[in-house]
Order: structure tokens, then sequence, then C-alpha cells
């Protein structure tokens, strides 16, 4: 890219009933990413221009937005990575409702993790109070836990995007979560009826377009959903394992993952 | 424009902030059954602590038996140049084990040791290795885990709202008036105890690796309702930023890098940071890059490499690197990791395995490899060591009722902070600050709110947005910012710190002056018009501290006082407002540390 060049960035700006694109020019250099020419054009044309920011580095998942149709941090998307002789366009996560301009209202995906039940632990392994664990096991759920909760993910969902199913659907967020839950190494809860009724798993069809978006680049569909999908399968549906139930019930806590 | 709505609200104990320590002082004033409401500038989990990568630092022991509180106390002590708090630090040292413990408990996940430990790594100014982390993404990991904790503890949390000023009834604090982005609602909170935990001042700086959240609004609250703030001429440049490209400059390189290994070289290819140890740690660093390397793969035998030692030096090695012309094209110096393969096999994959956030943003923001080649990296602003001057045992501040915990708060780093010192604070003292707000509540509640104290406050906000013709707030503060960074940056002088504070009389004038369009629905121009109020204050506080202490010390250093000066080495810098509203700064000595505590710095020498 050429140092000094006026682009074309056409950005959604509007509330919750009404908006449009409005095309703002501004100059950009090299090595630009497209939340420096949001805050350029908010310094320099639109200082009421809202969005969400705070790390500028792609730790916290506040920029969230849609880059020319596609879910992405505004702070990880060099400019030269697009194709610069167009407008670029920045508009809104539209999984969930506008605010305003770029800013969405995400608190839907609070109060869902409010609902699923906590981390449990078993009793510590050592007299002081500690725990023993292995890497491999650690790194396991090390993956789920990278999640900066940007809600990509959950915006490029169809079940969520195009269906609205958020009142019987976590999303791939909460199945994330749920999967460091579940398989982390010292959690002794249960909590595959709650993924299969409250957060309705069985919606998922697995089309990985949430491991697609995902920032951290971790495997959604393969490492959690999927998983999940099989225990929920093993622990409801299996016919060996609900003839087995008659005779013994298995508490989670002897379950070795 | 019509009045907006006002919405009240009634805790036992109001904490402002979410990043480790106000969900670490929630969750403990929450444990008692009392009302707690929490205050976020961002989303709930979007805070500063998000973006702390290193680790925390707790003596365990896990990796090195010898480490032990006794030697987490004296390294904290002199990395911080005997300015801190002694009592703070004993409660730190002491408790940072129980902290990290409890995180476990909650369900954080960190790495572990062959025999199923928390790992631990090397860090500058730390004895032995004592991070516990999780890769380099610690702060995430904290954060996550007090939010997942947090949210289960009937605590509420009012997102996206900014405190504009601390109520007072007399000499306590009755409460809070802010408001919230989305409506521009205004907030009453009504509280007899308030605890801020704000983070820092990082924004008032151009080059920083902070979020925008960091007006240094907790400094400037405590300051405006009469408490002290100590130290603030201490401000901590982390040695390695990034530089290049310019849009990424200021976002952190973690410490991590040098703790597995990474060298700092100039263009000449030169590891300089040998060439200039400081007496304080000669003994106790490595006297060969072989034992540097040694040090960093786990001999016990070995002395740590230079490029370990305390930020402050690190930095100031790096500014005369790049001022005596050996710096890298884009204005800063090279910092390599991948020079372990000639060391390790599969160097790459063990790069990419314990630097994986530093790897993917160099590779997508800079287009850099770091397992192939070197990063460009330069000071940037980083920390406030100095902040409310508190209590070291209940965190109070000298104003009845107010609390503060974490980098808002003064005492535990002196004059530099050790890398990882600060996720420990942020649990040990948010803790401690929730517990004796809570019992602070309970011994004194029902305040008065005056609702003439209310009223101005609203008004005083909405004025911007009342002003048809008037300064852009966006370009106070990028002048602000300019000026701050090169006046009184990292190598500082009494004329252009003076030149500062005339400075920032004028842009406070501006910025009173300050006008914004739009409406008061989610109007950053606004919220950056009334965030500049609290950057004026702490710019003014960190320049005129600087004048005051005439000798170069930890992060402060004086190109005019280039030296240690003993007539300093013994008090702490005081401001607060005075009668007149003009800022005062005076000197009051540390008070003498107990004879145990003492023996102790003697002993480990």
């Amino acid at each position: 890219m050429s140092e000094g060049r006026q682009a074309t960035f056409s950005v959604w700006r509007g509330d919750h009933q009404t908006g449009s694109f409005v095309d703002y020019q501004t100059n950009v250099t090299e090595g630009m990413v497209v939340l420096d020419a949001v805050h350029q054009i908010q310094a320099e044309s639109a200082s009421d221009l809202a969005c969400r920011w705070n790390c500028k580095a792609g730790k916290c998942g506040s920029c969230s937005a849609e880059i020319n149709g596609k879910p992405k941090l505004m702070c990880m998307t060099r400019l030269d990575t697009l194709d610069m002789t167009k407008p670029v366009t920045v508009e809104p996560m539209r999984s969930f409702p506008s605010v305003r301009d770029l800013v969405t209202d995400v608190s839907w995906n609070y109060e869902v993790k409010r609902k699923i039940k906590p981390f449990k632990p078993r009793k510590p392994d050592a007299e002081d109070g500690t725990w023993r664990l292995q890497q491999a096991d650690v790194e396991r759920v090390q993956e789920f836990r990278k999640c900066i909760e940007c809600f990509l993910c959950q915006d490029v969902c169809h079940v969520l995007r195009d269906h609205h199913k958020h009142d019987e659907f976590g999303g791939p967020r909460h199945f994330v979560y749920q999967a460091a839950l579940e398989m982390h190494p010292l959690d002794v809860e249960e909590r595959l009826k709650q993924v299969k009724d409250d957060n309705g798993i069985g919606y998922c069809n697995i089309t990985k377009c949430c491991t697609k978006v995902c920032p951290e680049h971790i495997t959604i569909t393969d490492n959690a959903i999927i998983p999940l999908k099989e225990r929920v399968n093993d622990e409801f549906y299996d016919p060996i394992t609900k003839l087995f139930r008659i005779f013994r019930a298995k508490p989670k806590a002897e379950r070795k993952d | 424009m019509g009045t907006p709505e006002r919405i009240t609200h009634e805790h036992e104990v109001l904490i402002i902030g979410a990043g480790g320590a106000g969900l670490r002082a929630a969750i403990e004033a929450a444990s008692t059954g009392a009302s707690v409401g929490v205050v976020c500038k961002s989303l709930l989990g979007k805070a500063h602590t998000v973006m702390a990568e290193g680790g925390m630092a707790a003596s365990m022991g896990n990796v090195d038996d010898r480490d032990n509180w006794r030697v987490h106390f004296s390294d904290t002590m002199r990395g911080g140049q005997y300015l801190n708090n002694w009592r703070m630090a004993e409660i730190h040292a002491q408790q940072a084990a129980d902290r990290v413990r409890e995180l476990e408990s909650w369900g954080a996940l960190f790495d572990r040791t062959r025999d199923g430990k928390i790992l631990q790594r090397n860090f500058g100014g730390h004895k032995f290795p004592r991070l516990a982390h999780v890769g380099d993404r610690t702060g995430l990991e904290m954060i996550r885990t007090l939010q997942d904790h947090g949210i289960h503890q009937g605590i509420d949390f009012y997102m996206e709202c900014t405190v504009l000023e601390i109520l007072m009834d007399g000499d306590r604090v009755a409460g809070a008036v802010g408001y919230d982005r989305e409506k521009g609602r205004f907030h009453v909170w009504k509280s007899p105890a308030i605890v801020l935990a704000t983070g820092g001042i990082g924004r008032a700086y151009k080059i920083t690796s902070n979020s925008w959240e960091y007006t240094g609004d907790g400094h400037a609250l405590a300051y405006r309702a009469g408490a002290e703030l100590k130290d603030m001429e201490f401000v901590q440049f982390h040695p390695t930023g990034m530089v290049w490209p310019p849009s990424v400059r200021g976002i952190l390189v973690t410490e991590g890098v040098r703790g597995e290994g990474g060298v700092l070289r100039n263009s000449e290819g030169r590891r300089f940071m040998f060439d200039d140890i400081p007496d304080l740690y000669k003994n106790q660093t490595a006297s060969d890059p072989e034992e540097g390397w040694r040090y960093v793969t786990g001999d016990k035998d070995a002395q740590r490499p230079p490029e370990l030692l305390t930020r402050d030096h690190v930095a100031r090695c790096i500014v005369r690197e790049i001022r005596e012309g050996r710096g890298s094209p884009h204005g800063g110096v090279f910092l390599d990791i991948a020079w372990i393969k000639e060391k390790m096999p599969k160097a790459e994959a063990h790069i990419q395995k314990k630097l994986p956030s530093m790897y993917h943003q160099f590779k997508q923001l800079a287009g850099v490899d770091i397992t192939k080649d070197a990063m460009e990296v330069g000071p940037t602003t980083h920390y406030a060591m100095g902040g409310v001057n508190v209590d070291g045992e209940t965190q109070m501040s000298t104003v009845k009722g107010l609390f503060a915990c974490g980098e808002v708060a003064a005492g535990l780093h002196g004059a530099n902070r050790l890398g990882g010192n600060s996720l420990s604070d942020l649990v040990v003292f948010g803790k401690l600050a929730g517990e004796h707000a809570v019992n602070w509540a309970k011994a004194n509640p029902t305040p008065t709110v005056d609702q003439g104290q209310v009223q101005d406050a609203c008004r005083a906000a909405l004025e911007p947005l009342e002003r048809s013709t008037g300064e852009s707030p966006y370009e106070v503060q990028s002048t602000l910012q300019d000026m701050m960074q090169d006046k009184v940056g990292i190598v500082r002088k009494e004329g252009e710190m003076a030149e500062a504070v005339e400075g920032i009389a004028a842009l406070s004038a501006k910025a009173a002056n300050a006008s914004v369009p739009g409406n008061i629905e989610y109007n950053p121009g606004w919220h950056t018009a009334l965030d500049l109020q609290n950057l004026m204050v702490v710019s003014e506080a960190v320049a005129r501290c600087g004048m005051d202490r005439k000798e170069s010390r930890g992060a402060h250093f004086r190109e005019d006082y280039p030296e240690k000066d003993e007539g300093h080495a013994g008090h702490n810098t005081i401001v607060s407002r005075g009668s007149d509203g003009q800022m005062r700064v005076e000197r009051r000595a540390i008070p003498p540390m107990t004879s145990e505590l003492s023996d102790i710095i003697k002993e480990m020498g």
C-alpha cells in the first residue's frame, strides 16, 4: 500500500430503528487496521461515531464487527488484506440488537452464561488443599479458555442469525464454555441435561461457520461441540447406556475423561 | 436538550472498576452477604487485566524450592528502591500464593510442572522462577475466572457505566454519580463504602500499552474527594512495546519473551545488556551469555541474564542504544527469541507453545514470524506505581469509606514494579479492600446523599453537549498525550516538566471548553470530553511530583540529576488538593521498617 493514500470506508450509522451506510474518506498508511481507520474518522469527521474497543491487540474481543460482510475483529484486520480500491464496508454484528452505529447489545450472552452451572471441583488431591494435574489434560481445556468472548461465533451462527433461536439455543460461545467446564480435569458437576435442554445443542448442524470466524483459532466445532453432542447422545439416547443406568447410577465424578 | 433520566441504586459496597482487583474485591464483599454493586467502564470481562500476559508472582516454590515469601518480599523492595510501603510488600509476598491456589479452586487452569504442580516462570527482578502463568495469556485466565465465579455471587454489575464524581456526606463517602454509555442516563449509587479499582493512567501518554479506559479516573475521583495521591512521578515504561508498524506502536510484548530466553540486540548485533549492570544487582546477574542461558533453562546454580534486570533499567538501556544511533530501522532495538534454535531442538514449536499470543500478534499485526526473525521493540507507557495513598492493611484512603486496590492504589511497588507483581497485587489487595470495605459499611451505615452534589455533577457533565462551539476533545487529548510523551516521558528535565505544568493548565482550560456534536446516547466524543478532566489531574500530578524529586530512582529518570540522591531516599511524594483548589506537593518520610523485615533485607543481600 502506498503511503498516505485516501480510502473510502462505508460505515453503518444508525440505531435500533433506522440506519444507513455513510461514506467517509480518510488517509491510510502502512500497517493500519480497520480500527485505526474508524478512530481516524472519529477524530476527523464523526466524533459521535459509536464503536467498542479496549486493547487493540486481539485480546479483549470488544471491537467485533462485519467488515466487507465478514465477522472480524476490527483491531486485527489489516487494511492490506482488503481490496482498498473499493469502499470498505464496516457494520455491526447482525445477530444482536443494534444500540448505535457499530455497537450492539450483547447482554443476552451474559444472561445465557449466568444460567450455566458453575465450576465445581473435586476434593483436593493433596493434604495442603492443592491438586496435581498433567499438562496434557490442562492443555485440552486451555484451548477453550483462550476464548476472548468477542461473540463473532454467535454472530455467524445461522441458528441465532437466521432462525433467532435465542430462547432455546446457547450458541457456539456457550458450547465452548460448557466444553471447558465438562472437560475440566477437576470439575465434577453434571451439565449434559442443560447442554441438551436449555442450550439446545441439537439445533447445531455442524456447518463449522463458528470455527472459521474464531479469531483465537479455537476448533469450536470439532473439539467442543462434537464431543458435547457425543456425550449428550451417550447419556440420553444410547440404548445400552440406558439399560445400564437402570441397574447402576453412574456419578460423573467416577468418569475419567 | 431535556434533562436525562436519573436512576438511583443502593448498595452496602460500591466497587468502581471490574478488572482483577475490582472483581476480587466484589467477590470478597459479597461473600458476607452484603449487597455489592460493580461499575464497569466497559463490558464485563474486557478490563485491562485481560491484556496482562506474563503471569502472577507468588513464591510457591514449585520450580525452585529455595523460593519463599521472604525472598519475594526482598525482591519487591529492592525493585521498588525501598520506597515501597513495606507492610504492603510483606502482606503481598505472604498472601500471593494463597490467592493463586484460590483461583485454581475457582477453575483457573495454570500451566503445570512435570509432577503436576503449578508451573512457574522466570521474570525480571525475581530471584527465582516465580510466575504462575498460562502461556502468555495469564490475565485473560484470571479475569475470566473471577468473572465466571463472580456472576454466581449475587453481585450487581453495571456495564458500560462511568463514574463522574464521588459523593460526600461531610468527611465520609456517601456514594457516586455517573452515566451509562448506552442511553446517557445518569445513575446515583448510594453506598457507605466505595472501592476504587479503576487501574492506571497510561492514556495520558501517546505511546502506551494501556486500553482507552486508563484515563486516571480513580486517581482523579479520589483527589477531588479530598484523598491523597502518592508517588505519582513513578510511571513505568515497559521496555518492550511494539514499534512497527506505526498503528501498533506501544502494544505490549511480554517480558515472558525474555523469561524464555529472548535477548536484546542493537543494530550492530551486539547484546548490549551486558554492558551496564547496576551495583544493586551485580552479584545476582550472569557473568556471560552461557550462564544466562543456563538460568532460563532452569539451572539453579546460574544467575539471571541481564535482560531480566528490572524494567526501569532495561528501558533506559534501550533508550541509550537508540539515542546513540544503534537502534533498529523503526526507532527501537531487536528482541530475538528465534536464536534459541541454536540451543534446543524443536525451538519453533517451543516458542509457539510458550508464547502463543505473541506469535499470533506479531504474525498478524507486523507480518513477523518470531520463531524465525527478531522483533523490533521500544519502551511504552505501561503502569503507574503511584496512586491513591492507602493504609497498608485496610486499603482505606485518607477519606473515610473510600478504599483503593490494584493499580490505582500506591504503595506496594515503590519506585518500580516487578513484572508479575501486578496480577498478584490485584487479588491480594482486592480481597483485603473488599473485606475492609464491607466491615466499614456495616459499622458505618446510611450516609446521606446531597442532591445538590448530584445536580452539580450532572449539569457539568452535560456542558460539552450544550456548547455549539469549542475545542474538539480528541484534539485536546492528543495534544496532551504528545506533550506528556515529550516532556514528562522516560527521560525528564526540570525545564521541560515546568513547561508541561504550564501546558496542562492551558489544556485544562480548553478541556473545560470542549464541545461535542450529537446526543447523549453512546457518544464517544462526549465520553472523551468527560475523561479529559481526569487526565489533566493525573498529568499535572506526574509532572509536579517529577519536578519535586530531583534525583533518578526507579522509573523516574532525571537527565539533570542522573544519580540517586540519599536525600531523597527516605520519603514518598504526596499530592493533595489545597483549600485554594491548587495542587499541593509535599514530601513525607517513610516510617521505619520493623526489625524483622529489615533483617530479611540484610539477609538477602
